[in-house]
């Protein structure tokens, strides 16, 4: 008989579960944290049709996915996301919107309901006006605010989603009071993570312990209000854990994400990693290149691992960690992830926390996420 | 999240709408999606959500499911049990 835990989470049995479509990485907004890659600029000529992104909804289902985000860039940006909706609704996908909530209109907010939306995942990133807007280099503090409220007149199931980082972390119960005001339904407040903008930003937006210490508290006292309706979600850095985040739930295990370019990836980040290949859905069946491609294979299961995973008796909780983050911090992606407190490589996670508790620092400027802002020319594997 | 909640025989419990019930072919399986998640749902819950319209009673549930289900004798508390945990984790509403 049913008791709780009766019904199980999915593990996905192999099968391609949450599907991303990475529509664009063009964006209104310039986050110094963003995780998009470096040239995102390069991506805009080769975006994938309207057609095309069709036929990878279609082929996605035939896999079994069943979650579907469309992201971005901001997705907003492209003309027929209500089209996708309706096609991924129509298909059986449950279809998210991840968004910054630029270009969400009151009449395309009403098509994508319409098309059947079922959920919309909004970024804020302060609760303060002039905070958000230097954040993320554009004055849309109000109006995200409003989006904010306009997705909930219409129905939708919310997620807040508030990337945390040093200038933000101490304002957790602000920001709780805000979306409470708003009517969300969970709210995000997730650490952010360190590749591409927040890596190279990352001496000035690693918070400190005591920081995420507070922030955690402030969450806990905000989950046991009474008539508490928001789920609560704190995400701290693995910075700042002993042990790696399971990511991806494991490479190619149950993520897809398809870029803009139509490479189909085992997360957005991978194209970090030197020497690997990213074919794409215009030459490759999605069947193909889930089950079958050289990069989908890579670190699939534990094949890949060196010591100290390949002995590890938590090799099956975190699977290694994460590949793309040992590529960034040690050179070699096959390495243990160095947020690993086994990890031979620790140093380095220790070192960046480090120097996150120096108060004194030399401050250095923020490096915003727009074209010219950087070079990748003389990155060896360009 | 109010874990002292108990489901009264007259109550019509329903599905929040965050939540879609809904077959699934490719797990033979019926499940549950929700923001973020996806959860298989074994054929007893699967019975028990779909009733929960808001307009089936509690009772009348759980005498479709005794029908559904005449091996077990306790199935009433159980039912009561999944309908109270399910409600305390915001599937569904009183």
């Amino acid at each position: 008989m049913p008791k709780d835990g009766s019904a199980v989470s999915l593990d996905g049995q192999g099968k391609p579960m949450w599907l991303v479509l990475e529509l664009t990485y063009r964006c209104p907004l310039k986050c110094v944290w963003c995780n998009n890659p470096l040239d995102f600029d390069q991506y805009g000529k080769s975006e994938l049709s309207t057609e095309e992104w069709k036929r990878v909804l279609r082929e996605g289902r035939e896999l079994g996915a069943l979650q579907l985000g469309f992201s971005g860039g901001e997705p907003m940006l492209r003309d027929d996301i209500e089209e996708l909706v309706a096609e991924a609704e129509q298909l059986g996908y449950y279809t998210n919107l991840i968004t910054s909530g630029v270009g969400l209109t009151p009449e395309r907010l009403k098509a994508l309901k319409q098309a059947g939306l079922k959920q919309i995942q909004l970024s804020l990133q302060s609760a303060n006006r002039n905070l958000t807007d230097e954040l993320v280099g554009a004055r849309v503090h109000d109006l995200k605010v409003e989006v904010a409220r306009m997705i909930k007149a219409e129905g939708f199931p919310m997620v807040l989603n508030v990337p945390i980082f040093r200038q933000n972390i101490d304002q957790v119960e602000e920001i709780l009071a805000l979306a409470e005001d708003i009517g969300v339904d969970y709210i995000e407040l997730a650490n952010i993570q360190y590749y591409n903008w927040a890596l190279l930003n990352r001496e000035e937006l690693l918070p400190t312990r005591e920081q995420i210490e507070r922030a955690e508290a402030a969450v806990i006292a905000a989950r046991k209000r009474p008539n508490q309706k928001m789920t609560i979600y704190f995400v701290i850095p693995d910075y700042y854990e002993t042990r790696p985040k399971a990511c991806m739930n494991g490479w190619g295990t149950i993520h897809l994400t398809i870029a803009p370019d139509g490479a189909a990836l085992p997360c957005q980040e991978v194209r970090v990693i030197e020497g690997l290949e990213f074919p794409t859905v215009r030459e490759h069946s999605l069947d193909w290149l889930w089950n079958d491609s050289p990069l989908f294979k890579k670190f699939r299961g534990d094949e890949w691992m060196k010591e100290p995973c390949r002995t590890c008796d938590e090799k099956e909780k975190d699977f290694g960690g994460c590949r793309c983050q040992a590529f960034l911090l040690t050179g070699d992606a096959t390495n243990t992830d160095p947020a690993c407190a086994k990890s031979p490589h620790h140093h380095v996670i220790e070192m960046a926390v480090n120097k996150a508790k120096q108060k004194h620092h030399e401050p250095r400027p923020l490096v915003r996420r727009q074209v010219g802002a950087v070079t990748t020319v003389f990155m060896e594997h360009k | 999240m109010d874990e002292d909640f108990h489901f009264q025989p007259e109550d019509r419990p329903q599905l929040d709408p965050k939540y879609l019930l809904r077959w699934e072919k490719s797990q033979d399986a019926y499940v549950l999606l929700y923001p973020e998640g996806v959860i298989k749902l074994n054929a007893t819950a699967a019975e028990i959500l779909k009733r929960c319209t808001g307009e089936t009673t509690t009772a009348n549930i759980a005498h479709e499911l005794k029908a559904l289900f005449v091996d077990n004798t306790n199935i009433e508390n159980s039912i009561y049990k999944f309908l109270e945990v399910t409600h305390a984790k915001g599937w569904i509403r009183s």
